[in-house]
């Protein structure tokens, strides 16, 4: 018997061909889109619905949740982003039995008690570069459910500033013999440009509204404290500048955003522009608007888009990556590569770092999932371009190493109030994480950044750089040391600290010369979002929740 | 409401020349600090009357790391609090040590 090499092809074919009965060439009525998943989708198969940082193909959510559960069920999901209510009421449906993720967002409370509850196979919590690498491996879609903003006839698709993920998954997809469906939110003669070219594309469905996006970037700078300007002016001063990070990943919280704020005053002042910040791995956070425009920055690549921010884009392409249409073009996957590899230091807020630096974002009640953070807040072992950011703080962890032969280090920092949001303290004895991997028997804690990756951490009682600590007992004093008033932070034991001080592992604001008078609200750059509006020149267009006037 | 009041010896008097300062404003997880250089050279007192009880420990903690790292000398402060955490304290009472050294 000889065998049979091409079975997967030919399952496809008849796949495509019992789902063409439904279509006009490859196009679907939306009404007749369940359908379609019925004969299409198997049982069993591996399914990912894209569900992304910020779009959602909310059609085909709905779509597969409606299916006839003879028909269809005990999907495995495998999509980074579980962000409708519809993603995880398949699980509760029986359509969807098994998952693998990477971000749960506004679900991660009811995530966390389905996992409890068994009502879902959990396979892994991933970080994005994580799954995108299973998909090519292991965890290769059957079926791959997209969002674009429009398709031709031929099914070219236009995915538009909010690319995200969708060629990755397409590619795993479309070239292991998988069936790509889309939804768009229009049918044109002509594409403005082509993202997905329509050979990868076997049915689309043109949707009755636009496919749902979140503004998950806006911070307001109504809403940043003195506390945190105070803890972006320590940043700034205390790490940017000595290492004169140049390429950089900023995370998403108001730590970050008040720092970007305080590039074109602060940052000004200390005479550091050009000579940081300049090349970024970032979303388009409208708090960057105003070192843009002052002249900081000369280029974003970027993981997806912001809500409100594609005309102030479409007009910047000297920043950003745009295609011939002249709209940005993200890619989630490369963004996180060049996070990963190309830039020198990751700074961003958790919700929790304990005694050895270990941060999380998970608590007792919520499965939050990665999202990035763990890429961009990783050192790339497999890095070897050199550059002195990277160099100086490899000398640092490793002053006596052979300089030819010892690996340099990313910076990952971890920034944020002593106390957070309701009081909470940033600092704790044992994760709330690791109670949960008990509670739900996981192999792994959720860990978002390890404490052997994390370089230095920012609060506003000063600096603690880890590269300069020696053993693991000069690192929890380094971290208590800059714990304030948490019960972490009044468990120190001082004259350590003391030492760890005068050796530089801890800076104080007044180490560094920085005047608390300046940590006050007329620093910021932009102090309302009407600011950042005429920053742009008008270009800024902020969503409605937004705009208080 | 909870009246509270530390006493410290200074080993520094504190630099400018100011009679007095005020910085902060009284508001929910906000505070009001008055400085008055009233007291003799190695003498801090710090009143506090806060909407906030049962946090003597904190308080106690917050002023006893302020006169260590500031040494304000001859400085009676004054505090209005509105409930503010503890790092925002420690940065009224910094600003409010920092007004007292800049010429008005």
């Amino acid at each position: 018997m000889t065998r049979n090499w091409q079975q997967a092809r030919e399952a496809r074919s008849a796949r495509i061909e019992s789902g063409a009965k439904l279509a006009k060439g490859k196009i679907v009525e939306a009404h007749n889109i369940t359908s379609l998943l019925e004969a299409v989708v198997r049982p069993g198969d591996r399914v990912c619905l894209e569900g992304d940082n910020q779009k959602q193909a909310d059609l085909l959510s709905s779509a597969l949740l409606a299916v006839d559960r003879a028909k269809v069920h005990d999907l495995h999901m495998v999509q980074s982003g579980v962000v409708l209510p519809e993603h995880l009421d398949l699980f509760e449906r029986g359509v969807a039995k098994k998952l693998d993720f990477a971000y749960s967002g506004p679900q991660s409370a009811r995530i966390a008690a389905m996992l409890f509850g068994g009502k879902i196979e959990l396979g892994a919590v991933h970080t994005y570069l994580e799954l995108f690498a299973r998909y090519f491996i292991d965890l290769t879609p059957n079926v791959a459910l997209i969002a674009a903003v429009s398709a031709d006839r031929d099914g070219n698709l236009y995915t538009g500033p909010n690319t995200e993920d969708t060629p990755t998954i397409v590619e795993a997809t479309a070239f292991k013999d998988g069936i790509v469906i889309a939804q768009v939110n229009a049918i044109v003669d002509r594409v403005p440009r082509v993202d997905i070219p329509a050979d990868r594309v076997h049915f689309i469905v043109a949707a009755d509204k636009p496919f749902f996006v979140e503004p998950l970037f806006t911070r307001d700078p109504a809403a940043i404290t003195e506390g945190q300007i105070l803890t972006a002016m320590l940043a700034i001063k205390g790490v940017y500048a000595p290492y004169g990070v140049k390429r950089l990943n900023h995370g998403i919280g108001f730590d970050t955003a008040a720092i970007e704020l305080l590039l074109p005053t602060y940052g000004e002042r200390l005479g550091l522009k050009g000579k940081v910040a300049t090349r970024f791995a970032l979303n388009p956070h409208p708090a960057l608007i105003p070192a843009i425009e002052s002249g900081w920055v000369e280029q974003i690549h970027s993981f997806g888009s912001e809500v409100g921010m594609e005309n102030y884009i479409r007009a910047r392409p000297d920043i950003y990556f745009t295609g011939s249409d002249g709209s940005l073009r993200s890619n989630r996957a490369f963004s996180q590569t060049a996070g990963l590899y190309a830039c020198d230091m990751f700074i961003g807020s958790t919700l929790q770092i304990d005694l050895q630096g270990n941060s999380s974002t998970v608590t007792a009640s919520r499965v939050s999932g990665f999202g990035g953070a763990p890429n961009m807040g990783a050192d790339a072992r497999g890095r070897r371009h050199p550059s002195e950011p990277w160099l100086q703080a490899g000398r640092e962890a490793d002053p006596d190493g052979s300089p030819l032969l010892r690996r340099g280090r990313k910076l990952v920092v971890q920034i944020g109030e002593t106390f957070g949001d309701k009081n909470v303290p940033l600092f704790v004895e044992k994760l709330d994480a690791i109670a949960l991997a008990e509670k739900l028997k996981l192999d792994l804690a959720p860990v978002m950044i390890y404490g052997d990756d994390v370089t230095h951490i920012v609060t506003e009682e000063g600096i603690a750089n880890l590269l300069l600590c020696r053993n693991a007992a000069e690192r929890e004093q380094a971290i208590r040391g800059v714990a304030g008033y948490t019960d972490v932070g009044r468990g120190r034991d001082a004259k350590m600290v003391q030492r760890l001080r005068e050796r530089g592992a801890i800076h104080r604001p007044e180490d560094l010369g920085i005047d608390p008078l300046d940590a006050d609200r007329s620093m910021l750059a932009a102090r309302s979002i009407k600011d950042l509006v005429h920053w742009s020149g008008g270009l800024y267009a902020p969503p409605s929740k937004f705009r208080n006037w | 409401m909870e009246d509270l009041t530390y006493t410290h010896t200074a080993p520094r008097p504190a630099g400018g020349t100011r009679p007095m300062a005020i910085i902060g404003v009284v508001a929910s997880g906000n505070l009001e600090v008055l400085a008055e250089r009233v007291l003799p050279d190695a003498e801090c007192r710090v009143e506090i009357r806060t909407a906030a009880e049962g946090f003597g420990d904190v308080w106690n903690a917050v002023i006893a790391d302020f006169v260590e790292r500031h040494s304000p000398g001859g400085i009676k402060f004054s505090i209005n609090d509105g409930g503010a955490r503890p790092d925002t304290v420690a940065l009224r009472l910094a600003q409010a040590v920092r007004l007292l050294e800049v010429t008005p």
